[in-house]
């Protein structure tokens, strides 16, 4: 029986193992400046932890192989502990534990710590019951005011923006993120009614997008392509597919885009979409 | 008896008291219960009130409509009525130690009064303040114009609060009604509970009387 | 006896001890918790019973009706993630509203998760592990004769059943607005606002009624969990029996004492918040609602609130729930393990210190749930280290585990096995909190399957595999009768490897950026390739649940067919051994036991059996003070001093 048990966990404790090493299913390729950092940050941990749990089973498997009662009627060694051990090994995973938490803290300051770098792209993100409105400032750089009593889905004007301010003539609101390659860009996140998720695997990044806050982040994407958006956080029923793109754009594309005035953006993007090189991938 | 004890002092140490087979307080079950039922009822408490200074913080302006006449010398008298029950339950609480049940009584309906008395007190100013036109849900009209940013959560959390302690002194109150009743049955030890659970309201509300009075003094009247 | 009184009146501060005590034997000879007579009537005796042991069936009872229900949804939602949009004519017949004409709908499936995450957390973990074996065992372990508030007892119970029913009710009452649309609530176990204030205004659908059933639920249940955290704190302080000093009780009461502490400061937060939130969708207040929300055709007359203040009121008490779901796991399988390897506990102080540390820290790092949500970045940054520290503790405990079966003579049976798996399931699980922690990794890895991995391993089948061992091991105990130990191995090999099998891929499925409370994945591109394994832990599930009825099977079976138990079928060491099986209604028929030795003196050299119970005299500690006040009696009631 122990045997037995002792086999079961070792070969549970190595197909963990396999699942996590094959590759096959990993994390989409990074697309942003502090992705690979993320990757080797996650790989450290899961390769700590995995060595840990690996340690952990199979010296459970031992213990529970070598000393089954079965054979030997003699009684088991009679000990309450020891003290020297236990000292060892809480500073061991002590020391383990907090280097890893300190670690941890690196992209995360990269991230939050410091503002938008000069010359950042800005876009205000406002999310809603079940899509993602990215309101752009246009040519003039600023953005129009809004106003909730404003918002009319009917009028399609999701965010409320006042027509009647002068800051908003040029701007477009449409329904997908256009970013400039290798150009950071701040994000205002709002949401209009429940709280919602900005979530891109390809980015390692989420944000909860919250009613009542206005948060700013702000990331690099350093890969031309289109990529998908997911609601990370529950919303409501449609919560699952309440899906918007992320367009990274080479320098020249993303000038005359951000050119265009509201009518054709929408339009442009589109069309971009259906271009081969912003094809959304699987893998 | 007296010789019992002698014999006790010379075996019991505090060491002991933990060693099972005794109370190592040197409390009963009820009174141990009720310090832990205060300590849980006072974390319902702080949960409150840091949500009430949480909202209350990050609001751009919160209204500050307490006239320091008549409202703040009104919920003073009530305060002032709650510390004298507290007396007057320390009064019922000496005397029951001297197994003086008719003086216990007298005391215990003193603190009763004292108890209703602010409840009452309490209850006229609820009522004068909804008819002002405050809300849980909204400000009344002048408020709303004299705070125009404010949010309309001052009644709200006015309400939700004193609302839960008034429910509390209520409680209190029919709790040492049950207690006077039956004071020549019930032992010292449930008359000191029965304090302990008194003067934890009255204290509850020393920080609910600042924190949603005084900190809403107007000042310029 | 005046002056004793008097004594007793400065209450733990008299100086006197001696008149403290003698005031409190009057007290309590009095007094009429315990020591009540056994009752007769079939409605005394079994339904509102005062008695901790039946109480303690009662609850064990809820736990597995909750738990049955709770895994029933989990298979569905399982099956709907597999083959979304198949038609379920079952489905569609029972739940008109929620899955018509069969096919399972988003907002059904919302409320499955729901209903799974409240049962199982709320009705099944923080019910059968401490108000079962808890409520059964505290008692009969430090030698008393019942809890110490008998009445309070029962009421905790039959208020527990309460907010079940509400639970219940609120599945069948909750459409858009107020109507009877049949799904349950959609907010997530975690209720989070806006959404759970305001869904209603937004006619999403489970925001109506049985939204609020849902938060009505939770605060009868917190009201009944610290009602029942006080009970357990005073009975292990105040009535354990002569000789049973702190260093020498079972873990497990160790570990039903600290997780009652949790309760006791963690629910009552729980309570505020819901109140809060009920009046924002009753009474219109706006706690946590923020001002300028919209429809999308009129701004929602809400204003002030936050959102945030919920997750910190729901997390400060979320994450002391989650140790309140383990420790007494913990407990049991260090309990467990020591009898079953036949060897003393491998570092008794540490494990106690351990236990208190993990209950400690865990109220400073709740906001590891909220890394993401707009808190702080700075403030996040203190929370992850805190967290990373937590882990420690839980650390030693599992090196001890391992030091226990170090040179053992261990014995295989059904509970030790799944004691073992406790400790194999909870290192699984534990250490991808270690990733979740960092504040850097969460920004991918929350609200993703990994997450779910996380907490499936650690609780959902950790926590359980306690009670399963608890179960296996305690049967005997409670009933009389042994549970089938065929049927028991034949039920934990399929479990032990299914539940790994179900949960291992999760991680997977995480890293690769699969979101949770998601109806379906069929709209991502880079969710396409998970398929293979959402089928494979789906079957796995499946498998993993039909097996469970192996265990339901042999439980109720055994109550009446089972082979007659001894008092001490495992030859264990602790005071529930020494008394008949079941045991009588005062515990000890009587005479009240004295304790002289440790709770794991197993394999004690040139002693006659590899066991020596807690009981058995000792010459070296015959004469110890303690002993010699042979006047000073334990009884339940009002515990001690009670002259006879
Ligand atoms: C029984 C329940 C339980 C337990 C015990 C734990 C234990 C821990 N949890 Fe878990 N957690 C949950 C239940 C639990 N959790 C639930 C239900 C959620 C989700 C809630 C929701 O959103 O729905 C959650 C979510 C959750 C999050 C939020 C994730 C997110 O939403 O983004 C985090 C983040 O820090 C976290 C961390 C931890 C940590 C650090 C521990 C630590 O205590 C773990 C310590 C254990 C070990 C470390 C393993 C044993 C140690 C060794 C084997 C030593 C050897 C190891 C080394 C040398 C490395 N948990
Ligand atoms: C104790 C807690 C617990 C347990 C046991 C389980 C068990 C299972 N859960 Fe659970 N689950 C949660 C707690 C739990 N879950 C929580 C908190 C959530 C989050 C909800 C939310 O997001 O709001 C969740 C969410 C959740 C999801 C995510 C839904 C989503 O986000 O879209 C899924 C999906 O597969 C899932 C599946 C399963 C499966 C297949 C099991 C299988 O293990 C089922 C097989 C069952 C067992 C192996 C246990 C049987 C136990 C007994 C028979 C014990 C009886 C003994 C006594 C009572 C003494 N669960
Ligand atoms: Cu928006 Cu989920
Ligand atoms: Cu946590």
């Amino acid at each position: 029986m122990g045997r037995v048990l002792a086999v079961v966990i070792w070969v549970i404790t190595l197909a963990s193992v396999l699942l996590f090493t094959n590759g096959k299913w990993w994390f989409p390729p990074s697309i942003s400046e502090h992705g690979p950092a993320y990757d080797r940050q996650f790989l450290i941990t899961i390769i700590v932890v995995g060595v840990a749990f690996a340690a952990a089973q199979i010296g459970l498997g031992f213990a529970v192989w070598r000393y089954g009662a079965g054979r030997t009627g003699t009684r088991a060694t009679y000990s309450h502990g020891n003290n020297r051990l236990e000292i060892v090994w809480t500073v061991i995973t002590a020391v383990i534990f907090i280097t890893l938490g300190v670690m941890g803290q690196q992209v995360w300051a990269q991230l939050h710590f410091r503002g938008a770098p000069a010359g950042s792209a800005q876009v205000h993100v406002t999310a809603q019951q079940f899509q993602w409105n990215f309101h752009y400032p246009g040519t003039d750089g600023r953005f129009g005011r809004t106003d909730p009593t404003l918002i009319n889905d009917s009028s399609l004007n999701f965010i409320g923006l006042d027509e009647t301010d002068a800051a908003s003539k040029d701007d477009s609101v449409i329904s997908s993120l256009v970013v400039q390659v290798n150009r950071p860009v701040n994000l205002r996140l709002r949401a209009r009614d429940v709280t919602h998720s900005f979530w891109v695997p390809q980015l390692r990044y989420k944000q909860d997008a919250v009613p009542g806050l206005d948060i700013d982040v702000h990331f690099t994407p350093n890969r031309v392509g289109r990529y998908e958006i997911a609601c990370a956080e529950l919303c409501g029923q449609l919560h699952y597919k309440m899906k918007s793109y992320l367009l990274v754009l080479p320098d020249n594309e993303y000038r005359t885009l951000t050119a265009l005035p509201q009518a054709q953006f929408q339009k442009r993007v589109t069309e971009l979409f259906a271009q081969p090189q912003y094809q959304v991938q699987e893998f | 008896m007296a010789t019992e004890a002698l014999h006790h002092r010379e075996t019991v140490s505090l060491a002991d008291d933990w060693s099972g087979g005794r109370l190592p307080y040197h409390v009963g079950h009820k009174k141990l219960g009720m310090w832990l039922f205060i300590v849980s009822d006072a974390m319902t408490f702080s949960a409150l009130l840091i949500g009430y200074s949480y909202v209350r913080a990050s609001a751009q302006e919160w209204p500050t409509p307490y006239a320091f006449y008549p409202s703040i010398i009104f919920s003073t008298v009530m305060t002032l009525c709650l510390l004298a029950s507290s007396f007057t339950m320390v009064m019922a609480v000496g005397a029951s130690a001297r197994q003086d049940k008719k003086r216990t009584r007298l005391w215990l309906l003193a603190t009763i009064v004292g108890g209703l008395a602010f409840l009452i007190l309490h209850g006229i100013e609820w009522m004068h303040v909804i008819e002002e036109g405050l809300r849980p849900f909204s400000l009344p009209h002048e408020w709303a114009e004299r705070w125009p940013k404010a949010p309309p959560l001052f009644g709200a959390s006015f309400f939700a609060i004193t609302g839960l302690h008034m429910f509390h002194v209520l409680t209190g109150v029919l709790y040492l009604g049950y207690i006077a009743l039956r004071v020549r049955r019930v032992r010292h030890e449930d008359v000191e509970i029965s304090g302990l659970y008194w003067h934890f309201v009255d204290l509850v509300w020393m920080f609910v009387f600042p924190l949603v009075y005084l900190m809403s003094v107007d000042m310029t009247k | 006896m005046a002056e004793a009184e008097e004594a007793a009146g400065a209450g733990a501060h008299a100086p006197d001890v001696t008149t403290a005590d003698a005031a409190h034997a009057e007290a309590h000879g009095a007094a009429h918790h315990g020591g009540h007579a056994a009752p007769t009537s079939f409605i005394r005796k079994y339904i509102f019973s005062i008695d901790h042991k039946v109480i303690g069936i009662q609850y064990l009872l809820l736990a597995l009706f909750s738990v049955l229900i709770g895994m029933i949804m989990s298979v569905l939602m399982r099956m709907n993630l597999s083959w979304p949009g198949t038609k379920w004519p079952i489905l569609g017949t029972l739940f008109p509203g929620g899955a018509p004409n069969g096919v399972m709908s988003p907002e059904f499936y919302l409320s499955l998760v729901t209903m799974h995450g409240t049962m199982m957390v709320f009705f099944v973990l923080t019910t059968a592990p401490q108000g079962g074996f808890g409520n059964y065992f505290l008692p009969i372990q430090v030698g008393a004769d019942d809890m110490a508030f008998p009445t309070l007892n029962m009421l905790s119970f039959w208020v527990t059943f309460v907010g079940l029913m509400v639970l219940v009710a609120a599945i069948f009452v909750s459409g858009t607005n107020y109507d009877f649309s049949v799904i349950g609530p959609t907010g997530g176990w975690t209720g989070y606002p806006t959404l759970s204030a305001i869904g209603h205004k937004l006619n999403v659908p489970g925001m109506g009624m049985g939204m609020n059933l849902w938060i009505i639920s939770i605060a009868i249940f917190c009201i009944a969990s610290l009602l029942g955290a006080l009970n357990f704190i005073t009975t292990m302080i105040n009535m354990r029996t002569r000789g049973m000093s702190l260093m020498r009780l079972p873990l497990t009461c160790w570990s039903w004492f600290t997780t009652a502490i949790l309760a006791l400061l963690s629910f009552p937060v729980l309570l505020a918040a819901g109140v809060l939130l009920l009046l924002d969708r009753t009474a219109g207040t706006s706690f946590f609602v923020p001002g300028g929300l919209s429809d999308g055709t009129q701004v929602i007359d809400h204003s002030g609130g936050s959102p945030i203040l919920w997750q910190h009121l729901f997390w400060f008490f979320g994450h002391p729930e989650v140790y309140i779901a383990i420790l007494p796991g913990m407990g049991a399988t260090s309990h467990i393990l020591s009898t079953f390897a036949r060897k003393p506990i491998f570092g008794y102080r540490a494990m106690v210190f351990a236990m208190f540390a993990i209950g400690l820290l865990g109220f400073f790092v709740w906001g590891h749930h909220m890394f993401l949500s707009g808190m702080s970045p700075y403030t996040g940054m203190a929370f992850s280290v805190l967290t990373l520290s937590i882990g420690v503790p839980s650390a030693i405990k599992t090196f001890n585990w391992l030091g226990t079966l170090w040179g053992a003579r261990i014995r295989f049976t059904s509970p030790m096995l799944f004691a073992i798996g406790f400790v194999s399931l909870f290192v699984a699980g534990g250490i991808t909190g270690l990733v979740l922690g960092q504040t850097s990794l969460d920004l991918s890895m929350h609200d993703t399957y990994f997450v779910l991995a996380h907490f499936h391993l650690v609780m959902g089948v950790a926590a359980i595999f306690g009670m399963f061992a608890g179960v296996y091991f305690w049967f005997p105990k409670m009933f009389g009768r042994m549970m089938n130990e065929t049927l028991a191995k034949i039920h934990f090999w399929p479990t032990f490897i299914g539940v790994y099998a179900i949960f291992i891929p999760f991680h997977t499925m995480g890293i690769g950026g699969m979101p949770r409370r998601y109806f379906a994945f069929t709209e991502y591109a880079f969710l396409k390739s998970m398929d293979p394994l959402v089928q494979f832990a789906t079957i796995a599930a499946i498998i993993t649940a039909l097996v469970q009825f192996i265990f339901f099977y042999n439980f109720f079976v055994s109550i009446f067919r089972g082979k007659k138990a001894g008092d001490n079928p495992w030859e264990a060491t602790t005071l529930e051994w020494v008394t008949p099986s079941p045991p009588p209604h005062d515990n000890f028929g009587g005479k009240v036991p004295t304790v002289y030795r440790g709770a794991y003196e197993f394999a004690v050299p040139d002693a006659p059996e590899d066991y020596v119970l807690q009981t058995t005299p000792d010459a070296a500690e015959e004469n110890e003070p303690v002993l010699e006040q042979g006047e000073v009696q334990v009884s339940g009631n009002g515990g001690n001093g009670h002259r006879h």
